[in-house]
């Protein structure tokens, strides 16, 4: 299962690409599906942690720059006015920053961009109501995508810039919003083309080398991203784009990107006058 | 590469690289040293020297030599929890020419009297490379079940240890063999198909000629 070209055929046969996506697993590791179930029920289990544990006010990293933001936003007055997005963006900056203050965290698909599908699906479960095996199912359609971005393009930063990770991860997340809101899977293939070609060419210029500025920031942005990518899909807009020929377009992007604006602190943000210390 | 490579690894935050792949490191040199480490003098090298502090590669490296694996909360207070263990640590800046970017040499003292060097590298996304041990060209990833055998260098050391796995029933999926020089300190890596035993790694150690027998089980670190 190399191309999204396939795994839609298998989520024919299956009815949805999650359903196609555990399937696999299972054939991959033996034939029992509840062990894979099993393991997503866990992985859940610990994205849900991280999100409430996020929200701690006093949380701070080891270099101080971040920690505490996703407490200003759950706790401001108009918190409730910015719907899905606004919830998922407190998840998405309570979970990225957990993470920056050495919590433990799912990657997803990588630790610096772990915010993004976890607070999209949660935040879709309590606008929603969907249940813990609707967002289970969702997350293996994500993962289904997510494997075939690592497979053909990267998820790496250092390789292919934040488009490969905070990009994948919206991109994940929009195919995984897609499935729970009722989407099919060629929709939800639509949604993640919309992902990442409205994230592409993102450079990846961590201050100072650390997974926080502007990386906290960036999952925020890139839930809003995936919610605005299942939008269009749910809608009935098709991506001109495939996604298969979009992630070799994101690859190619990250391959003509400067080593500056590849994970180096070099180039970006970690430029700026405002963020050096030298 | 499965669907919980791409929903995973979970882990404590918040560098795959600099965090994950170095409390595997450290855990691996505990299994490496086979016993609990009661010094231990850490040499970073590249990114890891520049960013350690911020991405907690110290307080990573330290917890995996206590044992903990990349998911454990308690990775975050490792350095306190090494003074109650009675783990002795520092840190320095070490010069590896032409090494990964992300390496650590950790030399380690076990409570035993034994010794080890390690050098590893962290190469992206938790996973890494042990390139040494003391001073042998290692390169495995801990991924698979892993034996590493020293053992002094003589005719037919190769084929007693493989006789044994043999006798147990375990195919040999990957074997690297390394000397220091022709009837010498020498070491071999085999990473196995299947798991090794307690009785087996016991009759590998009673072998004539084998100093140490290590056994990485790939999940347990």
């Amino acid at each position: 299962m190399r191309t999204i070209a396939e795994w839609l055929d298998a989520a024919r046969q299956h009815g949805s690409l999650g359903a196609a996506a555990l399937d696999w697993q299972a054939r991959e590791r033996g034939g029992d599906p509840s062990i894979p179930l099993a393991l997503m029920r866990e992985r859940l289990r610990v994205m849900r942690e991280s999100a409430q544990a996020g929200l701690s006010p006093t949380l701070r990293s080891v270099s101080g720059m971040v920690g505490g933001q996703a407490a200003l936003l759950a706790q401001a007055p108009f918190a409730g006015r910015f719907g899905l997005a606004g919830r998922a963006g407190v998840y998405a900056l309570s979970i990225a920053e957990y993470n920056a203050c050495m919590g433990k965290i799912v990657a997803a698909p990588t630790a610096g961009s772990c915010g993004i599908l976890p607070g999209a699906l949660l935040a879709a479960q309590e606008e929603a109501g969907f249940s813990d095996d609707e967002l289970v199912m969702a997350l293996f359609a994500a993962a289904a995508v997510g494997r075939v971005i690592a497979l053909q393009a990267t998820i790496s930063g250092a390789e292919g810039g934040c488009q490969a990770e905070c990009g994948t991860a919206a991109g994940m997340a929009a195919a995984a919003l897609t499935q729970l809101y009722g989407g099919t899977p060629e929709a939800a293939a639509h949604a993640c083309a919309f992902a990442l070609m409205n994230m592409l060419g993102l450079v990846c210029d961590p201050v100072d080398g650390l997974v926080e500025v502007p990386c906290v920031y960036r999952n925020v942005g890139g839930v809003s991203q995936a919610i605005s990518a299942a939008q269009l899909a749910l809608s009935g807009v098709a991506c001109p784009i495939s996604l298969d020929e979009m992630i070799l377009t994101m690859r190619d992007v990250g391959d003509a990107m400067p080593s500056s604006l590849r994970e180096t602190g070099e180039g970006g943000c970690a430029a700026c006058h405002a963020c050096r210390r030298d | 590469m499965d669907l919980f490579d791409i929903i995973g690894p979970v882990m404590v935050g918040p560098s795959s690289s600099h965090t994950a792949g170095a409390a595997r490191i450290g855990k691996i040199t505990r299994m490496l040293l086979g016993s609990r480490p009661v010094r231990a003098r850490i040499g970073l090298y590249g990114s890891f020297q520049k960013t350690y502090l911020g991405h907690g590669t110290d307080k990573a490296l330290i917890g995996g030599l206590l044992g903990m694996g990349v998911d454990d909360s308690r990775l975050r207070d490792s350095l306190r929890l090494a003074a109650e263990a009675k783990l002795e640590y520092s840190f320095y800046n070490a010069d590896v020419r032409g090494a990964h970017p992300n390496t650590v040499i950790l030399d380690v003292d076990g409570d035993d009297g034994r010794h080890v060097c390690v050098q590893a590298s962290s190469v992206g996304g938790g996973e890494i490379v042990v390139n040494a041990i003391d001073g042998l060209e290692a390169g495995f990833s801990g991924h698979e079940n892993t034996l590493v055998i020293t053992h002094h260098d003589t005719p037919g050391m190769i084929a007693r240890i493989s006789g044994e796995l043999a006798a147990a029933n375990l195919n040999i999926a990957t074997m690297r063999v390394f000397r220091r020089s022709v009837g010498g300190d020498a070491m071999v890596a085999l990473e196995l198909d299947g798991s090794a035993d307690a009785a087996l790694i016991a009759r590998l150690s009673a072998l004539k000629g084998v100093y140490h027998v290590a056994y990485l089980a790939a999940k347990e670190e």
